[in-house]
């Protein structure tokens, strides 16, 4: 193997490719060559640093440095000052706030990074993902073997039960009792499903990890598979994932060139396939029975439970599954022992969890905190606040399904059982953050219309009753909401909980039912009031221009509607019944002389 | 022995079989859940959330689909029950477009009848957008009017798990979700067999059979028509259904008396057709035997079946009888043998059927079932639309006295009534083989093996020296698993009955619509079977070829069984058709 004294490590994310590291890489690779570095310096693509703000990220080990924002003009000079000369390139360097002087070295010792843990995120941003030796460099495949040669079934599902995993993707049910029940049922042939069909928007923690470390949940299902006695494992991933599709599939193919899918792993007996299933993007694919069945080749929608899959799941015959972050945590938790993931979290919560932050929030990105993190850090410490002085508002866990956690509920803890207490859920780990100007009704309308145009349609609660949900809060953010109207809301969002099939129609009034108990006031402000306290809500604006306004005309020369008059250097008026409230005139207005009520 | 478990539904302790849902157990409990989407045997989704029932846990449950567990408390009669259940219905209710007063369906829908029972006050109460879609008329057996559809899904568990066809699905989703065929094509562009089993399964009026009594009408009231009509043997067994009668009874003499009421120049009878099909069948299958032909032989009476031959088992079509359906038979015998009795023009005669079926409408279309350019058989209506007749007419249908057939094409046998249920064809065609094959007296015409519900029966029947394998299927989907075994080899017989429709006729998807409140728990099936097989059992005769009134047809006009008169009136082809048309 070659050896280098040096490793540039380019993000090759979904976000940081996006903003163009694929031609970083390119443009380090032609300028290490032309300065005769390249048998000394290797570039490495990696999976996702977590720091997507702060994209295309670059990384110069041995130091750690940490570069952001890079620029394909920038390499030149991180190649010839950094890497033929030694000097790091402060002025690239990673900055957590414009105005600051001192610059950071490394990744670990920023605030973003600090108060982390990564566990499920261990490899992403440190490993190539398309190369298996990477992988196994970093024990991988260890926990594997540890397993077929070490362990019996039962030792692995009793280790699993131990260690207090609970499933990542949002229902929190405890994994190692997932798997005992798969293992109890008989069958000629079992299923072990990876549920990787994420589908929360803003969410991309299972995505990431895909894309930055598949080996790792190929790994698990492997082991998933000897503890419940399954020779064929699926990863149902979405085909909006097309990086993470390629390189799973360039991992599976690697790993049964390895023989470690195939027959007879490590000689012990013990054989593994598993194949790729593609989604077609249906949020509801995610739930596990229509997840199944779209693998099937039938329409995804769910059917009641039971049958649970352990007893009758794919293809009829018993399978278990769970989603991409909970296998990541598997094989640490194998090699490490129980005891140790155990010691990580609070009781009942063991673990990490991934969080994708996103919304009005400074530090947008992945983020791993252990279980019973206190929000507030994550939103404070590691998110680094609301942008532009504006004031917290609430935060949305769990997507769709989930609530929205207002600020006198930020110093919970975050794990399973404390968010459902305040009426949001874990979910698979999207956190969106809201600031003062997020008018709360009508975060819950966009959520709602989420869920409305992500119903399946099978059962009557969820295909009509949310349907009627959101055409209420259409109305009310249209300033055409009506007394009782609240009442109603509450009512068909308690109805659909309690009598929708599914966990999605189950948890689709979510949003409603938690911004109506936190900020309700909103509600009432649109309905009795016809205002938006958000000043958000574009039908119950009045724009006003103030006597700050110097007469300059612009305002009157952008409107589309020709709604303002005035003569020059004097006050202008906007006639309201004409103003479509677009909001062109404060944007033109140079004096801050335009205001909205 | 079957295991037996105990559960608790409000407070009443019962004991059922494992494995019962909890609807089956609250049943015997004496406690009514309310259901619109469980359909027995059928649909069983869970998804109309009407059957919502308390179990303890954070949701409700729906019970048509919920296993009892030992020791398991139900609370069906909560104030959070009943609400959830009349919230649900209002959200149907609101996308529906309630326009009762002319619907088919009115006082026998299942959406009005669950609206009285759970106490809707009002039917606006969610009121919203609806869904507006247009109707596709464009089979000439079905009509879908997706405007009233309450996406039970029962017609898709009627299509595709019953039939195994699946012609009709869930397409778009979310509220948009409609039952449809794919890619936006219509019924009529589908592989769809009529077999009409989505209409009787549907709970209102979005599925209805093509209305053909305007024609009928039009044809009796125009004086220069001599309009003859013929009534299906299974037709009389649930016809009383329509007039409040038990299901079950028998209404063969008010029928006749009916029919006459109504206008029809002469009521023949369909029966004396199938006693004719008996006579070219069983000499059909005699040849085929002694003489090398296609075996086994498959029945052709069932338009259902022949047009799901044609579609999906084309490889099957040469061992499809070449015999028309009886209607078909008796249809192409009017136009000729009885025009030349009656000295009237044949293109003065209008000919209608009267059918359990909805596939005779289609059927009744088919170019090659016409001589001289003069279809056999111009106007085919349902049971359900003869009900409607007589209903229109005025006339007291419950107290008519009953009256016989007119003579010529009236009279029938036993064999031939039993053409109406499951295995009916093939008892009345072994009790003529038998006695043509061995020259003698049969002396027990009762072939018990192949009656019954069963989806597939097999016997081995004595004639002779001769061991007859058989088989019996009722519903496309239990013919395709026959077929199947067949084509692997698995399975070897001479002679196959195949009807389209679960039950066979009797079940056809003409007849009555039986609320799903009482084919839940009823065999309604068995029970219009029962009435044909008493019917038969009542009659002198009772075997094909002792009818009178068919020795006569021989006689005087068709010579003998297969010859060529009979092969050109009362035998046919049929073509291999695509699966996407």
């Amino acid at each position: 193997m070659d050896l280098f004294r040096a490793h540039v490590l380019v993000c090759g994310g979904t976000g940081c490719t996006s903003s163009g590291s694929a031609e970083l890489i390119k443009r380090f690779e032609e300028q290490l060559a032309a300065n005769g570095l390249d048998k000394e310096v290797k570039v490495v693509r990696t999976g996702c640093f977590g720091l997507c703000e702060a994209g295309p990220v670059v990384i110069v080990y041995p130091e750690g440095t940490f570069y952001s924002r890079i620029k394909v003009e920038d390499v030149d000079e991180i190649v010839t000052e950094h890497l033929l000369k030694g000097r790091i390139v402060n002025h690239l360097v990673y900055k957590e706030k414009a105005e600051e002087e001192e610059t950071h070295t490394t990744l670990e010792d920023i605030d973003f990074y600090r108060p982390q843990m990564r566990l499920a995120l261990r490899n992403c941003g440190r490993i190539d993902p398309e190369n298996i030796d990477e992988y196994i460099a970093f024990d991988g495949y260890k926990a594997l073997g540890k397993v077929l040669t070490e362990m019996s079934p039962e030792d692995v599902i009793q280790e699993m039960i131990k260690s207090g995993l609970r499933g990542r993707g949002g229902g929190g049910f405890p994994t190692g009792k997932k798997w005992q029940f798969a293992a109890a049922s008989k069958a000629d042939q079992k299923y072990i499903i990876c549920n990787a069909d994420e589908g929360d928007p803003g969410a991309f923690m299972d995505r990431s990890i895909l894309e930055g470390d598949p080996h790792s949940v190929i790994e698990a299902m492997a082991i998933g598979g000897y503890a419940i006695g399954a020779s064929e494992g699926y990863v149902y991933v979405r085909a909006e994932y097309p990086i993470a599709v390629k390189r799973l599939q360039l991992a599976i193919d690697q790993a049964r060139e390895y023989g470690l899918l195939g027959k007879d792993i490590f000689g012990t007996g013990f054989n593994f396939d598993m194949y790729i299933r593609l989604g077609a993007g249906a949020f509801v694919c995610g739930e596990e029975t229509a997840l199944m069945h779209s693998i099937e080749g039938g329409r995804g929608e769910p059917t009641p439970k039971p049958p649970f899959p352990a007893v009758r799941g794919l293809f009829d015959k018993p399978s278990n599954i769970n989603n991409v972050e909970t296998y990541a945590n598997i094989p640490q938790i194998i090699l490490n022992g129980a005891d140790w993931f155990t010691s990580i979290g609070t009781p009942g919560n063991s673990g990490t969890k991934v969080f994708a932050l996103g919304g009005k929030i400074n530090n947008t990105g992945l983020v791993e905190v252990p279980m019973g993190t206190p929000l507030r850090d994550v939103i404070y410490k590691i998110g680094g606040g609301i942008p532009n002085g504006k004031a917290f508002k609430a935060v949305q866990t769990g997507g769709p399904s989930g609530g929205c956690i207002p600020a006198e509920n930020l110093d919970i803890a975050i794990d399973y059982d404390s968010l459902t207490a305040i009426g949001s859920m874990m979910g698979s780990g999207g956190m969106i953050v809201m600031d003062e100007d997020n008018c709360m009704v009508d975060i819950a309308r966009f959520f709602l219309d989420f869920t409305v145009d992500e119903s399946c349609g099978k059962c009557t609660p969820c295909r009509i009753g949310t349907k009627r949900m959101l055409e209420i809060l259409e109305r009310i953010v249209e300033g055409k909401g009506e007394p009782g109207d609240i009442e109603k809301l509450e009512t068909l969002g308690e109805n659909i909980k309690k009598t929708a099939l599914c966990g999605l129609g189950q948890t689709a009034p979510n949003p409603v039912l938690s911004t109506l108990k936190y900020f309700r006031h909103e509600y009432e402000a649109h309905i009795y009031e016809k205002r938006c306290p958000a000043h958000h809500c574009q039908k119950l604006l009045n724009y006003v221009i103030t006597d700050k306004c110097r007469g300059c005309t612009l305002c009157s020369k952008v409107c589309p509607a020709g709604a303002i008059t005035g003569t020059v250097k004097e006050q202008h008026v906007i006639d309201t019944a004409k103003c479509l409230k677009c909001g062109a005139c404060m944007e033109k207005c140079r004096f801050g002389a335009i205001e909205k009520h | 022995m079957e295991q037996m478990i105990t559960v608790t539904i409000d407070g009443v302790q019962v004991e059922v079989p494992a494995g019962s849902t909890v609807l089956e157990a609250a049943r015997k409990a004496n406690v009514n859940i309310p259901t619109l989407c469980f359909l027995k045997d059928i649909n069983q989704t869970g998804n109309c959330r009407l059957c919502v029932v308390d179990c303890g846990g954070r949701a409700l449950q729906a019970a048509c689909v919920l296993p009892c567990t030992p020791g398991m408390v139900v609370k069906t009669n909560t104030p959070a029950v009943r609400e959830a259940r009349k919230m649900n219905l209002e959200l149907i209710l609101s996308n529906h477009d309630k326009k009762c007063l002319s619907c088919v369906r009115s006082q026998n829908c299942e959406l009005q009848a669950l609206c009285k029972e759970l106490g809707v006050e009002d039917g606006d109460r969610f009121a919203g957008a609806q869904s507006t879609y247009a109707i596709d008329d464009t089979s000439v057996s079905i009509v879908r009017d997706n405007n009233k559809c309450v996406l039970c899904r029962r017609c898709v568990g009627a299509c595709a798990n019953v039939q195994k066809i699946g012609v009709i699905g869930p397409v778009m989703r979310g509220f948009k979700t409609a039952i449809e065929s794919p890619f936006e094509k219509k019924l009529a562009q589908m592989a769809c067999i009529n077999c009409g089993q989505c209409i009787t399964a549907c709970p209102v009026g979005a599925l209805t059979e093509k209305d053909n009594t305007k024609e009928v009408w039009a044809a009796i009231n125009d004086t220069t028509k001599h309009v003859v009509v013929q009534p299906a043997p299974a037709v009389r067994a649930a016809l009383g259904e329509e007039f409040g009668m038990p299901i079950g009874t028998s209404v063969t003499g008010k029928m006749a008396a009916a029919l006459r009421r109504l206008g029809f120049d002469k009521v023949f009878d369909t029966d004396f057709a199938a006693d004719l099909t008996i006579m070219e069948e069983a000499n059909e299958l005699i040849d085929r035997v002694t003489n090398g032909g296609v075996l086994p032989m498959i029945t052709s009476c069932s338009p259902g079946w022949i047009k799901f031959c044609e579609h999906y088992y084309p490889e099957f079509l040469p061992n499809l009888s070449s015999c028309k359906s009886p209607h078909e038979m008796a249809g192409a015998m009017i136009k000729t043998y009885y025009a030349q009795k009656a000295g009237i023009d044949p293109k003065d005669i209008v000919v209608v059927s009267v059918m359990p079926c909805t596939a005779k409408k289609f059927e009744a279309k088919r170019p090659e079932l016409s001589n001289n350019g003069l279809f056999d058989v111009d106007h085919v209506i349902t049971t359900r639309e003869l009900a409607k007749m007589i209903k229109e007419a005025g006339i007291n249908f419950t107290a008519l006295e009953d009256e016989d057939f007119d003579s010529l094409m009236g009279a029938s046998t036993g064999a031939a009534v039993i053409f109406g249920t499951t295995g009916g064809v093939m008892e009345a065609a072994l009790r003529t083989a038998y006695e043509v094959i061995t020259g003698e007296t049969l002396e027990n015409v009762n072939f018990t093996a192949v009656r019954g519900m069963e989806g597939i029966k097999e016997a081995s029947v004595k004639v002779g020296d001769l061991d007859v394998n058989v088989a019996v299927a009722s519903s496309t989907g239990k013919a395709a698993e026959l077929l199947d075994m067949i084509k692997n080899g698995e399975k070897n017989y001479t002679f196959i009955e195949i009807m389209g429709c679960p039950g066979g006729c009797v079940n056809g998807g003409g007849q009555p619509i039986v609320s799903a409140q009482i084919r839940n728990w009823e065999d309604i099936r068995t029970k219009r079977a029962q009435a044909l097989y008493s019917e038969d059992e009542a009659k002198t005769l009772r075997k094909s070829h002792e009818n009178p009134e068919i020795k006569q047809i021989y006689d005087e006009f068709l010579g003998k069984p297969n010859s060529h008169k009979a092969h050109e009136l009362l035998h046919t082809t049929y073509e291999q058709r695509d699966l996407y048309l």
